[in-house]
């Protein structure tokens, strides 16, 4: 319990350092779109490969499951629109991009903290925690709603191919797709992967920020991140389906 | 002018710095010499603010580094160039851009005075036409190198260096020792070298203090420590059987 509240202060210190005014635009802007590229663009082709197989395995999954013929084909549609808005696409792609995202931010600042880099922001006067984390975390907030977004839109692709090989016609599935749509939870979806965001990166941000030790330190802060933001992310979808549509 | 005054330091139940005082004199090159692990990077780090004093006092040129508020902490720390161990390179930079990082956080300066005052300082490092290498691609001496013209492209009034020859062959050691006191002289800055290796002592050494078991234990110019009959000292100093030979 002392251990915890030891981590949640020195993560709140960090965070009051990481929210402050840059101290120069124009670098921020240019840490910015690097960090867009490093923590978004780079997770395009992972998010679109991994979206489109599991939509199709959840559609093959549903049409298999649908023994009743008194069952509509269109549910496959239905179904597969509903669990990949839902829970998918926000939650699942969010815990492999903590795995993918955290342990590359936990490690690139650990490894700066390790080789004194951090130190020598700090000695120039910069507010290194905010030079080095706040880009990151205001580009994953930026941009994982629209790999999410992306995501809904391959998993749904995905799901009508696996469809088709489960005799599902495209015009029931897309009937499906559409039937009783409520536009609500895209926004839900979005909602979540924005706390998924923070949590992903700041808490990845914070195991890196306090490395000590070496190359082993370094990739224990690495397996904490990913551990952690997991935890805190099912956590969280917890408490936010619950606050969102109860 | 550096001074630090009666500073003392714990790590948990490790008393590492007793009540430590001295003056690094402006012009000179300044060294603390002491094994490996008696608080010489400690005292460094604590100097410019890493590390936090149990007590005492810090000063640059008069002012108390650790009573004056953040925001005045940073303007300080501009007027330092680091030179760290392993040359805390930005790794994700090229050489020019590394150097160049001070300039564009703290100046307004176009590109073309930021790049001219780039390759003035890869110039006064011997390191000329090196702009484009990443670190990866560096020695450790021209890393090294490279750090220094980092860290006097402000035109700093104070120049810390920590081990700066650790992991350097002794040719390439007496290079950077060098370059370490011409700048010094050149800029007529404060310098203060963390070091063990007894051919930098020689060198450049003009204002030493010996740390041991976390207090001053001597102080004195190069040519005082040759003569000196301090046991501690001696034992450290004149350890090698080549040192013996100069002293005898």
């Amino acid at each position: 319990m002392i251990k915890l509240l030891h981590h949640l202060g020195l993560y709140f210190i960090m965070m009051k350092k990481v929210i402050s005014t840059p101290e120069k635009w124009s670098v921020f802007r240019k840490q910015l779109v690097l960090e867009m590229e490093k923590v978004g663009l780079n997770s395009v082709s992972l998010v679109i490969i991994l979206s489109f197989f599991v939509g199709a395995v959840v559609s093959i999954q549903t049409a298999f499951n649908m023994t009743s013929p008194l069952l509509p084909a269109y549910l496959v549609g239905l179904a597969s629109r509903d669990s990949l808005i839902l829970e998918f696409s926000p939650t699942m792609i969010s815990l492999i991009l903590a795995g993918k995202v955290g342990s590359s931010i936990a490690s690139e600042i650990g490894s700066m903290r390790i080789t004194e880099q951090i130190d020598a922001l700090e000695i120039m006067g910069i507010n290194s925690a905010s030079f080095l984390i706040l880009p990151k975390i205001i580009a994953a907030i930026f941009f994982f709603p629209l790999l999410i977004i992306m995501s809904m839109g391959v998993g749904m692709i995905g799901a009508w191919a696996g469809g088709l090989s489960s005799n599902v016609t495209t015009a029931d599935f897309m009937y499906g797709l559409t039937y009783q749509f409520q536009p609500f939870y895209i926004t839900y979806a979005v909602v979540k992967t924005i706390f998924f965001a923070f949590i992903i990166s700041s808490v990845s941000a914070y195991f890196g920020y306090y490395t000590k030790g070496g190359a082993i330190a370094v990739g224990k802060a690495g397996t904490s991140a990913v551990v952690t933001s997991s935890i805190l992310i099912l956590l969280f979808n917890y408490i936010l389906t619950d606050i969102i549509l109860s | 002018m550096i001074e630090i005054q009666n500073i003392e330091k714990h790590f948990g139940d490790n008393h590492v710095l007793k009540n430590v005082s001295f003056s690094f004199d402006k012009g000179k090159t300044n060294l603390i010499i002491g094994e490996s692990g008696s608080g010489k990077t400690t005292l460094i780090k604590i100097m410019i603010g890493l590390h936090d004093i149990d007590s005492g006092t810090v000063l640059f040129d008069g002012v108390d580094f650790n009573t004056i508020k953040t925001k005045e902490q940073r303007i300080i720390r501009q007027e330092i160039g680091m030179l760290f161990q392993g040359g805390a390179l930005y790794d994700y930079m090229t050489v020019e851009e590394n150097i160049m990082f001070p300039l564009t956080m703290f100046t307004d300066k176009s590109d073309e005075e930021k790049l001219e005052r780039v390759n003035f300082c890869l110039k006064r490092v011997n390191l000329e036409g090196k702009n484009n290498l990443m670190p990866s691609e560096l020695s450790g001496g021209m890393t090294k190198r490279v750090a220094i013209a980092r860290a006097i492209v402000m035109q700093p009034k104070y120049l810390l260096c920590d081990e700066p020859n650790s992991g350097l062959d002794p040719k390439t050691a007496i290079i950077i020792d060098n370059l370490i006191q011409e700048i010094t002289k050149e800029y007529n800055i404060t310098t203060i070298v963390n070091t063990h290796d007894m051919n930098s002592v020689m060198e450049i050494g003009e204002n030493i203090a010996f740390i041991h078991k976390g207090e001053i234990w001597w102080a004195g110019s190069k040519e005082k420590l040759l003569n000196s009959e301090n046991k501690e000292l001696n034992d450290f100093v004149f350890a090698s059987e080549l040192f013996k030979r100069i002293k005898s």
